[in-house]
């Protein structure tokens, strides 16, 4: 099932890479990280200079047509550079929401500006109690003309405090848990009843809580199909996620091997340990299977395939654990030094707790597959 | 749990909890007191336990202590444990205390001792460097004798609180010709000498607990030295072997358990299919703290009829880290998408931090508990002590 790669999938990882290797060293990123906004603008507009912001989106709608299996490429690289740039929120998720639910007008008004690197957007779901419920929401949405008018609050929602615009999901009908009467609608992040309380993320991102008090919203899609939308939209969520996790723990194993080899105790190199050995045995296993889900998932995306959804969240689930396997053994093996804030590795380790949240824990994901499957 | 008691002993534990209950400052009663108090505020409790004499639970009765038999040491440990008082400064009371008082002259005992009970000098460890951390017996800083002084040159890093020390106690290498344990010699350093910088690390979680110490031409005058030079891995070995049963932390694990099952009942809804693993998962936690609590029991009884528990130490070290680990996670997990967020160091009630307060710490305890598995001699060194110790491997 080994995905053989294109000429042109080949070209955008290396030009990735090389754009990442010069512009994003470990410095660069901190700089970035510790700066006021706490991303690089600069970096943004390089991204789509390169024309990654455009990658997965269809040649309809002004992108490169390069779909879930260019994401997965980018996304696997920015895991090996702990890259904080929303790419996730803005072009994977509520890109694929205006690619896939928009009307014709909204696609016009909104994706080409997303591709140019001009706006950064990002959605919010979540809510206090939603717990990764995508179902749960107790926003309220209220027909008025054309319009409609939201009330209600968002949790921790990421990279809020960058983006231009949201799309939220409101309740149009029905009760807290329905999964009717949930609908998507665009938001400008800056109109006046927007407000944010913005924090910083354990991975050095941004969020924010989100209240909106009576502001207008632009319904996207059906009214009421927010919640099928929310989970086709959280699929491919997942896939650029893993990849993602993928890059981080193949980083964290290399980091890994490369200090067992160099780093000495008791007159010999700490690699030379049978206990040792055998951990990173286990940590290559957890890469190499973390790397082949990844794969079949993406392909799975690209062909649209049945069951897709339950692929996805046994992948969330079974990344997530090798992840967080990986990730503590290598803040194990570096000892003292994987506690620090001045080596990366303590930072993989923050970034793939951070995705362990995002969208849904290994353990939520889980019991979904298995319900799925009890459903079938 | 607890120990079949006497009725005296039982007497000094009803004692024993109404002074804490009685005297415990509720200025320390902050959400992560390990990291937000200052100097002045952790060495509150310290001074009320210095005036009632209660301190140093250690030490004999000539130096200080309160004479109090194992089994009632246990009983004050497991007391304000359970209620989630901050224990006194271990490098101080627990680590170089007893050294001083068994290996010093009595000039040092005399110059030390009472300022340690008192709370007048705070001490740091200087053991471990760059290039020594498992294999502690490596330390490279030097001591040069020069006249009636050591000249110590050296790096000493993961120093905790260093940056609160009044003293360090090193280990330094006086004789570089012999066998690496053998040429150790064991050194109390003033943090005021000239040449004494510490540069502060940052850990994952933000704080600022521990630091690196350089040590340029720092003269120290030989009165400062413990014992005999080049007995210095003795002394090392001895004050290890101190902490004993402190290790499995029983205490702090049920608190810090009881606190999960309150936010899991208020986050995760009954009929919510996660709320069950939650119970689960729970429960498992503390059946593993009921074997460990159980096991420590079991120990401290054989101590009291005078039976030495050996390497009990990394027993307890290995599965106290782990279970807290374990309970640290599970909390993170429980707050559900309130977990990407981090207060920010230094901490301050102006920054926002989204959630219920429960939650607001629970970041920084998950990541900053990863370091427990490392320090103080990693688990995989504890295992390789039972191995060998008890196993005969």
């Amino acid at each position: 099932m080994d995905i053989q790669f294109t000429e042109e999938q080949e070209l955008l990882r290396s030009s990735v890479q090389r754009l990442l290797r010069y512009q994003y060293e470990f410095d660069a990123r901190r700089k970035a990280v510790a700066s006021e906004e706490g991303f690089s603008r600069r970096q943004w507009a390089a991204f789509a200079e390169l024309g990654l912001l455009a990658a997965p989106f269809g040649e309809d709608a002004g992108g490169l047509g390069g779909g879930p299996l260019s994401a997965m490429i980018i996304m696997q690289e920015f895991g090996r550079h702990l890259v904080v740039e929303p790419f996730v929120e803005t072009i994977v998720v509520a890109g694929g929401l205006l690619e896939q639910f928009g009307s014709g007008e909204q696609k016009q008004a909104f994706i080409p500006d997303i591709i140019a690197g001009n706006k950064i957007w990002t959605l919010a779901w979540t809510e206090q109690g939603s717990r990764f419920d995508l179902a749960t929401a107790t926003t309220t949405a209220r027909r008025e003309g054309e319009d409609y008018i939201l009330t209600g609050a968002k949790t921790a929602v990421v990279a809020a405090p960058w983006a231009d615009y949201l799309i939220v999901s409101a309740r149009t009908s029905g009760h807290r848990h329905d999964r009717g009467g949930v609908s998507l609608f665009v938001v400008d992040r800056h109109a006046a009843n927007v407000d944010l309380q913005s924090f910083k993320t354990i991975d050095g991102r941004r969020a924010a809580e989100v209240t909106l008090r009576g502001v207008k919203g632009q319904l996207l899609g059906r009214e009421g199909a927010g919640v099928p939308a929310l989970e086709a939209c959280r699929d491919r969520a997942i896939g650029a996620l893993c990849a993602e996790m993928v890059g981080a723990i193949g980083e964290l194993n290399s980091a890994t091997l490369e200090y067992s080899k160099t780093r000495k105790q008791f007159g010999v190199t700490i690699g030379s340990f049978q206990v040792l050995q055998h951990r990173m045995v286990d940590m290559f296993i957890a890469h190499q299977e973390a790397l082949s889900l990844m794969q079949h998932l993406s392909l799975s995306l690209d062909a649209g395939e049945a069951g897709l959804s339950r692929l996805a969240s046994g992948a969330k689930s079974r990344i997530g654990y090798a992840g967080k396997f990986v990730a503590d053994q290598a803040v194990q093996l570096h000892g003292g030094m994987g506690m620090t804030d001045e080596l990366n590795v303590g930072h993989y380790f923050k970034r793939i707790s951070s995705i362990n949240i995002q969208f849904g824990d290994p353990a939520y994901h889980v019991l979904r597959y298995a319900q799925l499957d009890a459903a079938a | 749990m607890e120990l079949a008691l006497s009725p005296a002993d039982a007497a000094f534990r009803d004692e024993v909890r109404a002074f804490i209950k009685d005297n415990y400052p509720a200025e320390m009663r902050v959400p992560n007191p390990e990291t937000d108090l200052t100097k002045e505020q952790m060495l509150l409790w310290h001074r009320i336990l210095a005036g009632k004499g209660w301190i140093a639970p250690l030490w004999p009765k000539e130096y200080g202590g309160p004479g109090w038999s194992i089994t009632r040491r246990f009983i004050f440990e497991q007391e304000t444990t359970r209620a989630g008082t901050m224990p006194p400064l271990a490098f101080s009371v627990t680590m170089v205390g007893p050294v001083i008082y068994t290996f010093g002259n009595d000039a040092q005992k005399k110059q030390f001792l009472p300022r340690i009970l008192s709370g007048e000098d705070w001490w740091c460890q200087g053991y471990s460097e760059p290039g020594s951390g498992s294999d502690l017996a490596t330390v490279r800083t030097k001591a040069v004798r020069d006249g009636d002084h050591y000249v110590v040159n050296g790096h000493k890093t993961w120093t905790t609180l260093a940056q609160h020390a009044d003293w360090i106690f090193c280990l330094v290498r006086t004789d570089p010709a012999a066998k690496p344990q053998s040429g150790i010699s064991f050194l109390l350093i003033d943090m005021k000498s000239p040449g004494v910088t510490v540069r502060p690390i940052i850990t994952i979680d933000g704080s600022h607990e521990v630091n690196d110490v350089f040590l340029e031409n720092v003269r120290v005058p030989v009165e400062n030295l413990i014992g005999e030079e080049n007995k210095g891995w003795t002394y090392a070995k001895f004050l290890l072997g101190n902490e004993r049963t402190s290790m499995a932390g029983i205490g702090r694990s049920t608190r810090y358990i009881e606190r999960l099952k309150k936010i899991v009942k208020a986050e995760i809804p009954e009929d919510d299919p996660a709320h069950l693993e939650f119970i689960r998962d729970i429960a498992r936690v503390e059946l593993d703290v009921l074997a460990l609590e159980a096991t420590e029991l079991r120990v401290v009884a054989q101590m009291a009829r005078g039976i030495d528990p050996g390497p009990a130490a990394s027993l307890f070290k290995i599965r106290g880290t782990e279970i807290f680990q374990n309970i640290t996670e599970l909390t993170h997990r429980a707050i559900g998408n309130d977990g990407l967020a981090i207060r920010e160091h230094p901490v301050s009630a102006n920054r926002f931090m989204p959630g219920p307060d429960y939650g607001h710490t629970a970041s920084e305890k998950y990541l900053n508990s990863r370091k427990l598995s490392i320090y103080g001699g990693s688990n995989e060194i504890q295992r390789n002590i039972i191995a060998k110790a008890v196993l005969g491997l």
